[in-house]
């Protein structure tokens, strides 16, 4: 293939093109700025420029049409129970998807990796579909699955269960469940995919002389599988961090930014809220600050645990 | 692991039922929706979605519904059609330059250039949707396409990808192609383009998913109901109000169906797509 390709635009070209005159297109100095240039510009427009009015917005009071210095009056404003109830539900929300989205994909990769289990494909498959929906969508699906009425699908398992049926959407706890569910349940499938891509760089000989030395199932897992693992394991502990801190349509598909008690406000939430619907720019960039500084402290301490950002 | 499972059936027999029943949770929230989509809204928000296939109930009045008056539905579905295309060619076409680029040649700043791109990929973009609703403000593209697409296109995952796939495409072919005379963006988009296929099918998933899939920053763009996006114009169904729950539901089918369609065909890149960085080793 690559000789055909050699071939077809070799005799293309010669005639006409070597004679001709060495311009932009030819040389070799300029043509990679030219190809890195829309991440340039995008980079600057997009990125650096945004980045640096929401520091400046977060020390103004921003009106329409003027704009005020107003010093730390909107870091001071976010000592409020809503920016607290944001981050305690933004913080916990993460916490549990990790809990359950590291362990649990591990351990069924484990499974699914094995050769003695049937249709493992299809299993595979099967646990993948979820993350095709968007959020929401997904959302439409779980508010009629955790419906309020007890003839709801969940409530009908609940008392089937002997427990009792509940208003899902009205208290921290099930509201909490529900965003951590909606989220295991759209990411579970990817997750296992990465902890399967990692087991099949594993060499198999590792398996079978410590078969020869006499190790069982639990030895080889916690000697040789998790120690090899560990670079997807971080990986994926580093997207789901991102994920969570990131975190809104989870909430918005239960509550659209208005939940009882603020038992489903995140801070990204809180940032559209402050933003758009209660217009006050500079508060929101305030807390869209306090979320920046919360995630680069969190990618420091990966760095610094994990060595370089994935040196190839 | 193997030796010793092989000998033992009932371990095999737990574990298969175990993923049955992951399996199962995994796939009844699409039996749900179907089931649901075939029943008259009115009989949800008085009962309830009960998984009993009430064959009285059951009917394609919905769909009829969204066919018949679903104009505005039908509106949404063409705008992330246009924006999903739209988007995942121009940011495939600026990614994939960007990362050919960095992987590619020798040139004075690309580390400092690779090094924004790891910055970009680890700052979520929500932090900075403030001061770009007033950016798209000031230049215009409030309430359009290129709104929604322009502050996306260039996408660090993206260039990472590509990055990290022409590391490995043949450097002799490069020099081949100069020497016969090929400009250097006619060896891109002639030579290499071809060559990275299967990284351009992977990535077209990703951020065609995204696009098709994206939420909050299409909120902030599109202000007019006949500029909503699918989940935008599906997010504003979710109060039970009129017969919105009629289009709701079925809607909602038809917004992931063909994306599951397309998965059965393309797994492949579907997954390679999705699980970008984890591949490598």
């Amino acid at each position: 293939m690559e000789n055909q390709l050699n071939y077809s635009t070799s005799t293309q070209m010669v005639p006409q093109k070597k004679q001709k005159r060495e311009n932009i297109l030819f040389s070799q100095k300029l043509a990679p700025y030219i190809f890195v240039s829309p991440f340039l510009i995008s980079f600057f427009v997009f990125f650096l420029y945004p980045s640096i009015q929401t520091i400046v917005m977060s020390f103004q009071e921003v009106l329409p049409g003027e704009t005020k210095f107003i010093g730390l009056q909107n870091y001071k404003n976010l000592l409020n129970p809503h920016f607290f109830a944001a981050l305690r539900n933004t913080t916990v929300y993460t916490i549990w998807t990790l809990i359950i989205l590291i362990p649990f994909p591990l351990i069924l990769a484990v499974i699914l990796n094995s050769k003695v289990i049937p249709g493992r494909n299809l299993f595979r498959s099967s646990f993948f579909i979820p993350a095709l929906t968007s959020t929401i969508v997904a959302g439409v699906i779980f508010r009629l699955i955790f419906g309020e009425l007890e003839s709801a699908p969940a409530n009908t398992l609940m008392r089937a269960l002997g427990l009792d049926a509940q208003q899902w959407t009205m208290h921290w706890g099930t509201g909490m469940f529900l965003m951590v569910f909606l989220a295991s349940w759209k990411w579970l499938g990817v997750n296992i995919l990465y902890f399967l891509s990692g087991l099949q760089n594993i060499p198999k000989e590792l398996y079978e002389s410590a078969e020869m030395d006499g190790a069982g199932v639990f030895t080889k897992f916690f000697k040789i599988t998790l120690p090899l693992l560990k670079p997807v394991t971080v990986y994926v502990l580093t997207i789901s961090i991102f994920g969570g801190f990131r975190m809104y349509e989870e909430s918005f598909v239960f509550w659209q930014n208005q939940s009882p008690g603020d038992i489903g406000l995140t801070l990204v939430g809180y940032i559209y809220q402050e933003g758009f619907v209660n217009n006050d720019m500079g508060f929101g960039s305030a807390i869209g600050i306090v979320l920046l500084v919360i995630v680069l402290i969190l990618n420091l301490i990966q760095l610094k645990f994990t060595g370089a950002f994935r040196k190839e | 692991m193997e030796s010793t499972t092989k000998r033992n059936p009932v371990i095999i027999a737990i574990l298969l039922l175990l993923l049955i029943f992951i399996a199962a949770i995994a796939l009844f929230p699409f039996f749900a929706l179907l089931l649901a989509s075939f029943k008259p809204s009115t009989e949800l928000l008085r009962n309830g979605l009960n998984l009993k296939l009430q064959a009285d109930l059951l009917s394609l009045k919905n769909y009829v519904y969204l066919f018949q008056d679903g104009a505005k539905y039908f509106i949404w579905y063409k705008n992330s059609l246009i924006i999903t295309i739209g988007g995942t060619i121009l940011s495939l076409l600026f990614s994939s330059m960007v990362g050919y680029a960095l992987a590619v040649y020798d040139f004075k700043g690309r580390n400092a250039v690779f090094i924004l791109v790891l910055a970009v990929m680890m700052i979520p973009m929500e932090i900075l949707m403030l001061p770009l609703y007033k950016l798209i403000v000031f230049l215009k593209i409030i309430n359009t396409y290129w709104g929604v697409i322009v502050p996306t296109m260039v996408a660090p995952v993206a260039i990472f990808f590509f990055r990290q796939y022409a590391l490995g495409l043949p450097k002799e072919l490069l020099d081949a192609a100069r020497i016969d005379g090929c400009s250097e963006f006619r060896i891109f988009f002639k030579i290499m383009v071809p060559l990275m296929k299967p990284a351009f099918g992977a990535m077209a998933i990703l951020q065609a998913m995204g696009y098709w899939n994206s939420f909050l920053w299409p909120t902030v763009v599109l202000r007019t109901e006949d500029m909503f996006t699918l989940p935008i114009g599906l997010s504003g169904l979710l109060t039970p109000y009129g017969n919105n729950y009629d289009i709701l539901i079925s809607g909602s089918l038809l917004t992931i169906l063909p994306i599951i369609i397309l998965f059965i065909f393309f797994q492949r890149y579907f997954i390679s797509g999705l699980t970008v960085g984890g591949v490598k080793g």
